[in-house]
């Protein structure tokens, strides 16, 4: 279906053109999508980022996107057709599209290229990431707040550094509160899934946790805390309307700013290749309003939003240990981006092995 | 509630929509029409019933539009492949493409929009007795309709004169042509009550399973129920014990993750898997019943020599 869809996506690229170079000289700028735009998780928000774009420089340029690209060589395919279609800057929204992004962009060295979350750089091929994992302290710090039993169920999708950033970060964030927190991971080894997220919810729930997050794209876990009557965190879009009486917060990506950023720059001629890994304190990454806790537990996690904003705190700072028990960070020392990229062990309390 | 019975609760949620759906295809290969569409049958009915939920209020009028969505979507397989004589693989992997396709369309303006679920009915007396009452005599319409349908396709299939036809159409169409049984009406039929189960399995997902549409939910159930359905060797039963079987390992293998037993959780997602296809041959090993329940006109098209 993919291919289909692809063919379709690009001959209505290709009309598309057509049609559009001949209306005006406005700049292309233009998206490639993993996923559907309404999943209502991370292709949405990449797709709101672009709506926002279009609205900011609607004058000066003009989107366009396709759907659905598998990660491989389609997405090549797919790329190389964006290219010669007369884009002029093409974001390549998923880590998959990495090596695919590198290839094109060796072919095409008049076109700027932006590659989501991944680490390959090209003089015209900039890389742009968000600390999601900042979010996920905050989530840490409600929890061990909220927490009666002091245990939450994490529902996490593939063990890869984004996502083990993102266990650690919560159980740090959790025990600066309680000392003493857990926390169980259930790893559904997908993505998207709905009915395999709600079993990975019910599972945890049914062992006994009253607290649940996930990193998976659906809103399935959120529902089935709703049902059950335990609270919940969001993930990549706000999911309050799953879980009005659920949702405490929600990691929101919000992808908007850095490409209205980025795009002006391209259209001054002063784009130049870059890896960006911005957090909360730049809004690439924001926080779903506080809800469903007491005002005390709001607070404090507003006031710890504001710490990492400003910079005065950073989730991985020593004293910390690995999992095995061995030093990982001094007190006061703060782990680097480079290892921070490339994370594959866990921090010292998570109760999980580590699939390698 | 035990975590025992919480288990076995998840797990039959889990194993309704395959066995319902493999039920489905069974009638449909037996007929020996191999209909590989099942899971853009069982996404379109995901979507009907979700919409048609939504727009009436009643869950119990999106089980009847998910059936529904599920048998008309299925005649166009039926018109390509009975009436056209159109390559049954091909078209069936078509109408899979297809129903991903037409069911995010139809459901772009549904994405992210509170669905209503089907609610449990408690039946009588039944729900009261311990342990077993709250697993089997709480269910939703959806579950006890599954029973009906396996329980009735059991019967049909061995029991019934019209179950015989259908097996002879599936085993020799040939033959049952000649013996003035109408083959090319047999398969409509049977083709359409796979679309229709089809169809109830979907909407079991966006009504029981997870009350919610997204694009492409099925989430590979489909191809799930039609591996069951051919290593169940076409038995009705051995669909039911493969069906539960994988819904079962499945949910033990978050339970053993969330318990922490330390065993690669990559092993444990790909165990289910294992698991069925294992058992569902090692019961089926008898080569000779195996071949007697292999419908032997399988995938082939049927054109009337007059």
């Amino acid at each position: 279906m993919k291919k289909l869809l692809l063919a379709l996506a690009a001959t209505t690229a290709v009309l598309g053109f057509a049609a559009g170079a001949s209306a005006a000289d406005k700049a292309k700028i233009c998206f490639v999508y993993v996923g559907s735009k309404t999943d209502g998780g991370w292709t949405q928000a990449h797709d709101l980022g672009r709506q926002e774009l279009e609205k900011a420089l609607s004058d000066k340029i003009e989107t366009q996107f396709l759907e659905n690209v598998p990660e491989g060589p389609d997405a090549e395919r797919a790329i190389e057709r964006l290219a010669r279609s007369g884009c002029g800057l093409i974001y390549t929204t998923s880590f998959g599209f990495m090596d695919a992004t590198v290839k094109v962009a060796a072919k095409f060295p008049d076109v700027k290229f932006e590659h989501a979350t991944g680490y390959k750089n090209a003089p015209n091929v900039a890389t742009y990431n968000s600390r999601f994992y900042e979010g996920r302290y905050i989530q840490g710090v409600i929890a061990a707040k909220m927490s009666a039993k002091g245990e939450a169920g994490y529902i996490a999708s593939f063990p890869i550094p984004e996502v083990v950033q993102g266990i650690n970060s919560f159980l740090i964030g959790a025990r600066s509160i309680n000392p003493d927190f857990k926390i169980k991971v259930v790893w559904a080894n997908t993505w998207f899934d709905p009915g395999k997220e709600a079993d990975a919810a019910k599972a945890l729930i049914d062992q006994g946790v009253d607290i649940l997050t996930q990193h998976t794209d659906t809103t399935a876990p959120m529902q089935v805390a709703a049902e059950r009557g335990i609270k919940a965190f969001g993930q990549a879009s706000d999911m309050i309307a799953a879980g009005p009486q659920t949702q405490l917060t929600a990691i929101k990506d919000t992808w908007g700013p850095y490409y209205i950023k980025r795009t002006q720059l391209f259209l001054d001629g002063k784009w130049e290749t870059a890896s960006s890994w911005d957090g909360l304190k730049d809004g690439i990454l924001q926080m779903a309003p506080y809800t469903n806790m007491p005002d005390d537990v709001k607070k404090l996690a507003e006031e710890t939003e504001a710490k990492i904003k400003s910079g005065e705190l950073k989730p991985f700072t020593g004293p910390l240990k690995k999992q095995d028990g061995s030093e990982w960070l001094k007190a006061g020392e703060s782990a680097d981006d480079g290892t921070l990229l490339g994370l594959n062990f866990y921090v010292e309390g998570v109760d999980d092995k580590l699939p390698q | 509630m035990g975590i025992f019975e919480a288990i076995l609760l998840s797990v039959i949620t889990a194993s309704t929509p395959l066995v319902i759906a493999a039920c489905g295809e069974l009638i449909a290969e037996r007929s020996g029409v191999l209909n590989l569409g099942v899971e853009g049958m069982m996404v379109m009915g995901a979507v009907i019933a979700f919409m048609a939920t939504t727009a009436t209020g009643s869950p119990y009028i999106g089980v009847l539009a998910g059936i529904a969505g599920g048998a008309v979507f299925s005649l166009l397989f039926g018109f390509l492949t009975l009436t056209l004589v159109a390559n049954q693989v091909a078209t069936g992997l078509a109408l899979t493409i297809l129903g991903i396709g037409v069911s995010g369309m139809l459901g772009e303006a549904y994405v992210g929009q509170p669905g209503i679920k089907l609610q449990p009915i408690d039946i009588p007396l039944l729900a009261d007795i311990p342990v077993i009452g709250p697993l089997l005599f709480k269910q939703d319409l959806i579950f006890y309709l599954s029973v009906v349908l396996v329980v009735g396709i059991n019967w049909f299939l061995f029991r019934s004169r019209a179950g015989l036809k259908l097996r002879a159409v599936g085993d020799s169409h040939s033959s049952a042509h000649a013996l003035g049984v109408s083959v090319i009406r047999t398969r409509y039929l049977a083709v359409m009550f796979g679309g229709a189960c089809a169809g109830l399995a979907g909407a079991q997902l966006s009504l029981v399973y997870t009350p919610q549409w997204v694009e492409n939910m099925t989430a590979g159930r489909g191809w799930i129920a039609l591996a069951l359905v051919v290593f169940a060797s076409w038995r009705p039963w051995r669909v039911v014990a493969g069906g539960y079987l994988f819904g079962a390992v499945s949910i033990s293998q978050l339970h053993a993750q969330a318990f922490g037993i330390g065993i690669p959780s990559q092993f444990l997602s790909a165990l289910p898997y294992a698991a069925t296809i294992i058992v569902l041959v090692l019961i089926s090993r008898n080569r000779r019943t195996t071949l007697i329940n292999t419908p032997a006109s399988l995938g082939k098209s049927f054109v009337p020599d007059r």
